[in-house]
């Protein structure tokens, strides 16, 4: 018998993260008896800011099962596929041209996707695509855990996950092994208790294939070998595209089939009536995602955004752009628009976007130094992430930044 | 004098000059665009021969003093993608300092001619003729000759632009041309006129792959597994075309210039009827010729083939060469270290070659002429009797023979 997971996470930020569940599966699984391996997608290159990428972990009883189903390039009907951040759910664009690829697309039928989230199954449900057949969602309560290339955040996410694969998942592996391996890996028993956890309070709601987002996603046909150009040529993509009812605007070409969105975890919204038009944002934006508007304004085209923050980071002038957390918005629809259409319902909601305190925390790209520390605080404070005793979660972790929030806080007082 | 009063020359004219300068010559009716340069002997004799016409107002063309080998390759590569008709070239270890440019030129599909003026790979340091250095092209996707004489190297010069630059296959070109017997020694050359040149070929025309503000495109994009194989495959498809306009560009040359009429890929001499035959490339055809007409007087049935083009490999061409033959010795001027019954790159080749003839020859491989030394008569005798008992007795003492070594 045979068992597998994906982990589809962000690169550079969740990197670490990936492979540390994919190994820890395959050391479980190895507690039992089993065989397996552990392996990242090569073609992904995770070595870039939140692009999307997978890590893989195969079970099996025996080397040559285990051979029959490697044989095959990448496992496609795996028994969970886990999504360490929930904005993954609204589909993965690698960094080769794949097209959107729904979360569930590697799913098996009657798998499950393991999300960290703190949304409701209901809300992830906006974002994934529709499945031709039955399969489960399935949350681990909590914000993405996100760190860096060289460095590891160490919050648990790691073995909550391989608790509720213990959970969703059981002939891939048991709860007890997992809890073995997480002592003789990590030798730290708050973490054998998080995994347990995690194992208890998991629970599936079922998804049936009209539940779901309707949207199809984009595809791209890889052409034969005498439809391409020779020679290693490529048409450029045009400089401007020709937009109706934008005379006097400006869009630039941008490629059909590489649309890099799904790179983001966070997008600019825009104020445009306190925009100066000051031109900063258009020109420091590193992927040319703005629309120059026919009005002079500058419109963070979704389909472009990679979330970078460089605009938030450069505008001068207060609160005009402002990084939000992706999950708080199911499409790319153009703000500018929305504007032109009710500039009034437009403020109301970016007053609310822009305050919401669960839209606007940093998962990465912090504004200045101990922004996290301060999240966490106000999150735990909130009852957003778990503070207090008993509750799933490094809690000793939380109360301990949420004193150094403290201390910062009063130290700037003091100032 | 301004350039454009220089005076064309309009008539064949003979000129003595060495095989460097025969090509040099073949350059300035090919009106060449850019031209880079870096020394080292033997090839240095041609940028030195093209640094002389352009100084002499008979060719146009800019003249760039690269910094190294690589930077000569990588920039005729960027002129070849923007249009320019190039011309570039080295010899042994330079050659092989270009490799990182040389080698992604063919699936990048730009044209080129480079000449490669044989000689042994230092260390030890030596200026004398391998063929090692040209050979480490052989898989990459280059077109890859050998030239015999003067003559035929200002020839295949012209043929071998017609050929890399025709759209159909967009490939660079090398010629080998072995260091002292033929970049070094002037011989008799007949030079064309203008006019037949330019009936000859035509204009280099990149079309829609010309990099330029007007058509903008992107060259040599990043790809993952899911490209690369196709681009490969791409790369095969041309250079499974290049037989067929290699043979369309000979059978035009002997139209207008009334040579190179017979068989583009090998030329047999006294091969017809051979009960053995020596098969070799380059200049060592002259001392195999003189030997096999002397082993002929003798009664011996003793005949040659030179290999004209080594990529596209001439593979029908050298099995109906052969395929008459009891024995046939491949001479290699370089050396295949630990390859199968230690032979060398050319025998493993044209032994490959003869796989599928339900009667096959004997080969045996005679490893000859390194670093320069010469290829004796008494060596070609030597082989010729190596092969004339194999073909006697129908079996082999040993596939492998070092000839011409001390011991």
């Amino acid at each position: 018998m045979t068992g597998s997971v994906e982990v589809v996470y962000r690169g550079i930020f969740q990197k670490h993260l990936g492979q540390r569940i994919t190994r820890g599966i395959v050391l479980a699984a190895w507690k039992e008896g089993k065989v397996g391996v552990s392996f990242g997608r090569y073609g992904d290159s995770p070595e870039r800011n939140g692009i999307p990428a997978k890590s893989f972990a195969v079970v099996a009883d025996t080397e040559e099962e285990l051979q029959a189903y490697l044989s095959r390039y990448e496992p496609s009907n795996n028994d969970v596929t886990v999504a360490v951040d929930d904005t993954l759910c609204k589909g993965v664009e690698s960094w080769a041209w794949y097209g959107l690829q729904p979360i569930n697309k590697l799913t098996r039928a009657g798998g499950t996707v393991l999300v960290t989230s703190m949304q409701s199954p209901e809300e992830l449900l906006k974002d994934c695509h529709r499945k031709d057949a039955e399969w489960n969602v399935a949350i681990i309560k909590g914000i993405s855990s996100f760190s860096g290339l060289w460095v590891f955040k160490d919050d648990h996410t790691d073995v909550r996950v391989l608790g509720a694969i213990a959970k969703v998942a059981p002939h891939v592996v048991k709860i007890e092994s997992v809890e073995a391996v997480v002592r003789t890996e990590y030798g730290d028993e708050l973490k054998v208790a998080s995994a347990r956890k995690a194992y208890e309070r998991v629970g599936l709601r079922p998804v049936r294939p009209d539940e779901g987002n309707p949207e199809k996603p984009f595809e791209f046909q890889l052409p034969k070998w005498w439809e391409m150009k020779e020679g290693l040529v490529i048409p450029a993509i045009p400089v401007r595209q020709e937009v109706e009812g934008w005379e006097g605007g400006y869009r630039p070409g941008r490629n059909p089939t590489f649309k890099k969105f799904t790179t983001r975890t966070m997008r600019p919204v825009v104020d445009f009536e306190t925009c100066t038009k000051c031109t900063i944002c258009w020109m420091q934006c590193p992927d040319s995602c703005f629309d120059v508007t026919p009005t002079g304004h500058y419109d963070a085209n979704m389909e472009a955004c990679c979330g970078c923050g460089v605009c938030e980071a450069v505008c001068p002038v207060t609160d005009c752009i402002t990084m939000v957390n992706e999950q708080a918005f199911e499409d790319n629809a153009s703000q500018f628009e929305m504007h032109q259409k009710d500039p009034a319902t437009y403020k109301t909601w970016l007053t609310k976007m822009i305050q919401d305190k669960v839209t606007t925390y940093r998962a990465h790209g912090f504004r200045y130094r101990g922004q996290y520390e301060e999240e966490i605080a106000d999150l735990a404070t909130a009852g957003i992430v778990g503070g207090t005793a008993g509750e799933e979660g490094p809690a000793a972790a939380v109360a301990e930044a949420a004193q150094r929030a403290q201390a910062l806080r009063k130290a700037k007082v003091a100032q | 004098m301004s350039l454009a009063t220089q005076p064309v020359p309009t008539a064949d004219k003979e000129m003595l000059i060495s095989g460097c300068a025969a090509i040099a010559q073949a350059l300035r009716l090919a009106s060449i665009d850019v031209v880079t340069a870096y020394p080292i002997r033997p090839y240095d004799t041609v940028m030195q021969a093209v640094a002389k016409l352009i100084a002499n107002g008979e060719l146009d063309a800019e003249y760039i003093v690269a910094c190294s080998e690589h930077d000569q390759f990588e920039i005729v590569k960027h002129a070849s993608a923007v249009g320019a008709r190039v011309f570039c070239g080295s010899s042994g270890v330079g050659w092989m300092y270009a490799m990182e440019a040389i080698a992604v030129t063919p699936a990048l599909r730009l044209p080129m001619l480079a000449l490669v003026g044989n000689r042994a790979l230092d260390d030890p340091g030596a200026f004398g003729c391998e063929h090692n250095d040209a050979l480490c092209v052989r898989d990459l996707g280059w077109l890859l000759t050998w030239v015999d004489t003067a003559q035929e190297a200002l020839d295949t010069a012209l043929i071998a632009y017609r050929v890399a630059e025709d759209p159909r296959i967009f490939l660079p070109c090398a010629i080998g041309a072995d260091g002292a017997f033929l970049t070094h020694s002037e011989a008799l050359v007949k030079v064309p006129s203008q006019e037949k040149v330019d009936q000859f070929l035509p204009k280099y025309d990149r079309g829609d792959k010309l990099l330029h503000p007007d058509n903008p495109i992107t060259v040599a994009p990043q790809v993952n597994e899911d490209w690369v194989m196709e681009i490969r495959k791409q790369n095969d498809g041309a250079m499974r075309r290049a037989p067929g306009v290699i043979q369309e560009a000979y059978a035009d040359f002997h139209r207008i210039f009334g040579r190179q009429g017979g068989n583009p890929f090998v030329e047999e001499y006294m091969a017809d009827d051979a009960d053995v035959i020596l098969l070799g490339q380059g200049t060592l055809s002259m001392p195999v010729k003189v030997g096999v007409r002397k082993l002929r007087e003798q009664g011996h049935k003793v005949g040659f083939v030179r290999l004209k083009w080594f990529r596209p490999f001439p593979t029908q061409e050298v099995q109906d060469a052969l395929r008459g033959a009891k024995a046939v010795g491949v001479i290699d001027r370089d050396y295949s270290f630990g390859s199968p019954n230690y032979g060398a790159v050319l025998y493993n080749e044209v032994r490959s070659a003869l796989y599928d003839l339900p009667q096959r020859p004997h080969v045996i491989s005679f490893i000859c002429g390194l670093g320069g030394r010469e290829v004796t008569l008494d060596s070609v005798t030597e082989m010729s009797e190596i092969l004339l008992k194999a073909a006697k007795t129908g079996r082999m003492d040993q596939p492998n023979y070092w000839i011409g070594v001390r011991g």
